[in-house]
């Protein structure tokens, strides 16, 4: 069953055009890792996809239901309230994490459920140890970010984007800003995500990972999807040139 | 010959004194509550994308900062009663100018601390599904706030440095009643050394405060931002 059905989604900043027309969908359950050199476009369809960014052109339908409305000539209008609606059903996580750093770990998750979603307290602090405890974080809700790792931070990240329930979560990256040795517990977070069905776009240079998790793995190559299919097919048997010559420039990893 | 100190006519004349300084953090204190209010309102609509909220506000707060306060008290004193045919009494003229004249300035300090905020914090907020106005109040302002608080306390110090132009509209604040002293006593150097010393324990004292403050929030622990 298809979640996310995304066509001709293009996108410009000034004079740079940076997505060149995507078309994609999404079933439910499917995890899909999208790879590509800096500056291909990644970040800003992830960001298009729950509306971060607002799409330059093309349709974004979720749930089989057309996001925006057609405006006169064509473009897509979209009103402010169905794109926050969107994005409490599209979590993101970000490779800068982005925590709020006046507020605890618990406080952070709390904080949508809370404002957003206007949960009386106590219930609000409840799901929020929750999803701390799924993350492993239990132990640290009433600490501050200052006083946390990278790989904390960004677990107390996820829980904070979990607590909404979205139907999709989009990983930008979510271990390129760690140590290397705490990669591993981010990573172990996102797996447990994986083996409870959830659907996700991730966004990483771990090609490892990717191999392992994902159900799909698209290549971008200037605003495009270059190439797509299982993680064999892409990663193993590239059957486009530019693929081959950035799994090459990644070689570092090992299936 | 040197001068004979004699502070006590001066001292006599205390309760004058005091009620100045009363009505000078009266005038002061409206001006900054206001004037706080009013920046904040002038920050976010020169913050707006939409021109038509930017410019007028742009306007006001260029207006505010480039015109001397004392050409500012004047025109709300003596000129605008004129146009509106409104006479207003010297302590809202004042309230008034004042109340503006620092919202100008506070908007500013307001700005820049909104803007010193990095993107990612909106980026957090947003992706949780939060409205620009939820953001702004639970994530933004509040981060900005503290970063703004030794900025807005020389602004707040300057501000009270200015009520005492007020005087010139014969208002009865501290450097009124320290005129008022000083033509009764005959003792101007006391009666200004006097002053001069209210001004600073009070404005000393103020910025005490705000740097404990500042401390007491730098060590809860969550002020280092990453
Ligand atoms: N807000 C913006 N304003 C202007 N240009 C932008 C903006 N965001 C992205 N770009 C440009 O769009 C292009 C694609 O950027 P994007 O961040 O999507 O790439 P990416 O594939 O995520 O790269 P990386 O691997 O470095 O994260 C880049 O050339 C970038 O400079
Ligand atoms: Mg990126």
């Amino acid at each position: 069953m298809t979640i996310l059905r995304v066509s001709g989604l293009t996108k410009r900043f000034g004079a740079t055009e940076v997505l060149r027309g995507i078309d994609l969908e999404v079933a439910r359950g499917e995890r899909i890792a999208i790879l590509g050199a800096s500056g291909s476009g990644k970040s800003t369809l992830l960001r298009c996809l729950n509306f971060m960014e607002r799409p330059g052109g093309g349709t974004i339908a979720l749930d089989g239901q057309m996001l925006g409305r057609e405006g006169r000539a064509g473009e897509r209008i979209y009103r402010e309230n169905e794109l926050i609606q969107v994005r409490q059903r599209v979590g993101m996580v970000f490779q800068q994490f982005n925590l709020f750093p006046h507020m605890t770990a618990i406080g952070n998750v709390m904080e949508g459920l809370r404002t957003v979603r206007g949960m009386p307290k106590p219930e609000a602090e409840a799901r929020a140890r929750k999803e701390l405890a799924r993350v492993g974080l239990a132990e640290k809700a009433d600490t501050y970010p200052a006083h946390l790792s990278g790989g904390q931070k960004q677990r107390v990240a996820i829980a904070r984007a979990l607590a909404m329930d979205p139907e999709m979560l989009l990983f930008d990256e979510p271990t390129s800003a760690l140590d290397p040795e705490l990669v591993g517990e981010v990573l172990a977070v996102i797996l447990a995500l994986a083996e409870e069905g959830r659907t996700m776009l991730l966004v990483t240079h771990e090609l490892g990972f990717a191999y392992h998790v994902a159900t799909r793995i698209i290549f971008l190559a200037d605003g495009a999807i270059h190439e797509q299919g299982t993680p064999d097919e892409v990663l193993k048997n590239p059957k486009k040139e530019r693929t081959r010559a950035f799994l090459a420039s990644h070689r570092q990893f090992s299936f | 010959m040197a001068y004979q100190w004699d502070f006590s006519p001066v001292l006599a004349n205390a309760p004058l004194l005091a009620q100045g300084l009363a009505n000078t953090l009266k005038v002061t204190g409206t001006a900054l509550v206001c004037g706080v209010a009013l920046g904040l309102v002038l920050a976010l609509l020169r913050l707006s994308p939409r021109r038509f909220l930017s410019w007028p506000a742009g306007f006001v707060i260029e207006v505010f900062r480039t015109t001397p306060p004392l050409v500012q008290l004047f025109w709300f004193f003596f000129a605008l009663p004129i146009l509106v045919g409104i006479e207003m009494t010297p302590f809202v003229a004042g309230a008034v100018t004042f109340s503006i004249q620092s919202a100008s300035f506070f908007a500013e300090v307001f700005r820049a601390g909104i803007q010193s905020i990095e993107r990612g914090q909106w980026d957090g907020a947003r992706a949780i599904g939060m409205r620009h106005d939820q953001a702004l109040r639970r994530i933004i302002l509040p981060q900005a706030v503290k970063r703004m608080i030794p900025a807005f306390m020389e602004r707040a110090i300057e501000l009270m440095k200015t009520t005492t132009l007020i005087a010139t509209i014969s208002y009865a604040d501290l450097l009124f009643a320290a005129n008022e002293v000083s033509q009764k006593t005959f003792r101007p150097l006391e009666t200004y050394t006097v002053v001069a010393l209210i001004y600073f324990v009070v404005i000393f004292l103020a910025s005490q405060v705000a740097r404990l403050v500042e401390l007491r929030l730098a060590r809860s622990g969550e002020s280092t931002v990453h």
